[in-house]
């Protein structure tokens, strides 16, 4: 079959690669430790593990973008900050 | 009764899954792709990075119909979730009255797009349309071609015709379902018609309050069709929304690549404010 046509990159097929290895991780997470782990956070709102990865990853696209808005094109510490972002959201939402 | 757990059903969820990934996941991809090359046609792409988002996000351009695209939203949720609410409390529940009701709240859903913004295209015409002959016959100034406001005026006004049924008939789905023995209660207790209200309907209309404002708040948000027939984004940009901004650039302009990188924040714009909307009112309505 020819993708040619959706124009793939490396980059782009890296990030994608990315988002579905979390996406399986997920998958295992809740097949070793079922139920989603819901809880009650800082939020004050009840979140499973899977509302967690949502929330880190549009926070961590909103980040790279206020990044590239107001700061510049360099994005390493866009995703620096942002897994500091997840770690904090998966350790206290 | 003990839950059966069977991981063979999630077999019963791929056909959603193969259809989601060609509708969306494999579109979406390709935008992404797109949003960091460019390309000048013949399947050719050339590796530009983060620019087209860096140019999308310091333009004014995108500033100004994203404005324009959360006040028009803001607006429509304010007329069509009240007045919807409205409506539905005051239609019958029983008797012949129910079925007409009905069909009449129906029927403006069931007109296409780009017929209710031709239909309001000529309806505010001021040479031949009845609402703009009637507007200049009573020493009314309006021209929504010329005037930004008489142009707003319009397309909420037709927004407002065009969807509000669908507020009323969820909210309507909402009232019918409580039951008598509610009512009765509140009668056996002397409760005011606002009590009866804000205890026993609003409450059972939550949900389906719920759904009615995510539906139109998405699409108000991505309103492209009526504005497009009706002023084509005009006068100057004044109605110029962040979709028709987005077909000006992908297909007028052949823009591919600044298109992408503008419905990839488009896109996470949405997602955002419905995931806080859908947050919000889930956990009220948990709490309460």
């Amino acid at each position: 079959m020819d993708f040619s046509w959706m124009a793939w990159t490396l980059p782009t097929a890296l990030f994608f690669l990315a988002i579905a290895l979390m996406l399986v991780g997920m998958g295992v997470w809740e097949y070793v430790s079922p139920g989603g782990n819901p809880r009650v956070g800082v939020l004050r709102f009840e979140t499973t593990r899977g509302d967690r990865l949502f929330v880190s990853l549009l926070g961590a696209a909103f980040i790279h973008l206020a990044w590239l808005g107001l700061v510049g094109a360099n994005l390493w510490w866009a995703l620096a900050l942002s897994v500091i972002y997840a770690i904090a959201v998966f350790r206290y939402v | 009764m003990e839950k059966t757990w069977n991981n063979k059903a999630w077999f019963m969820v791929l056909p959603v899954l193969v259809l989601v990934a060609f509708s969306a996941v494999i579109p979406l991809m390709t935008v992404v792709n797109y949003s960091v090359q460019d390309t000048f046609g013949n399947n050719e792409f050339f590796w530009a990075g983060t620019d087209w988002f860096m140019d999308v996000l310091e333009s004014d351009r995108f500033w100004d119909a994203l404005t324009r695209n959360l006040i028009f939203s803001a607006i429509i949720l304010a007329i069509e979730i009240p007045l919807g609410i409205v409506i539905a409390l005051n239609m019958p529940k029983k008797g012949i009255g129910v079925p007409i009701c009905l069909v009449l709240m129906a029927l403006p859903l069931l007109i296409p797009w780009n017929v209710v913004g031709t239909i309001w295209q000529v309806f505010g015409r001021v040479d031949i349309g009845l609402l703009g002959r009637t507007l200049a016959a009573l020493g009314i100034n309006y021209n929504y071609v010329q005037n930004p406001i008489d142009a707003w005026v319009t397309l909420i006004v037709m927004d407002v015709w065009h969807w509000t049924s669908l507020v009323v008939l969820l909210c309507y789905a909402g009232l019918v379902s409580i039951p008598d023995a509610y009512y009765q209660a509140a009668k056996i207790d002397g409760a005011s018609r606002w009590s009866v209200f804000r205890y026993i309907q609003l409450p059972k209309m939550k949900r389906v309050l719920l759904i009615a404002f995510l539906l139109r708040f998405m699409d108000s948000f991505m309103i492209y069709t009526e504005p497009f027939v009706v002023t084509g984004g005009g006068p100057g940009n004044s109605t110029t929304f962040l979709s028709i901004d987005l077909v000006k650039m992908a297909i007028g302009q052949f823009d591919l690549g600044p298109a992408a990188a503008l419905s990839i924040i488009y896109f996470l714009i949405i997602l955002l404010l419905s995931w806080i909307f859908y947050t919000v009112m889930t956990t009220s309505d948990a709490q309460g």
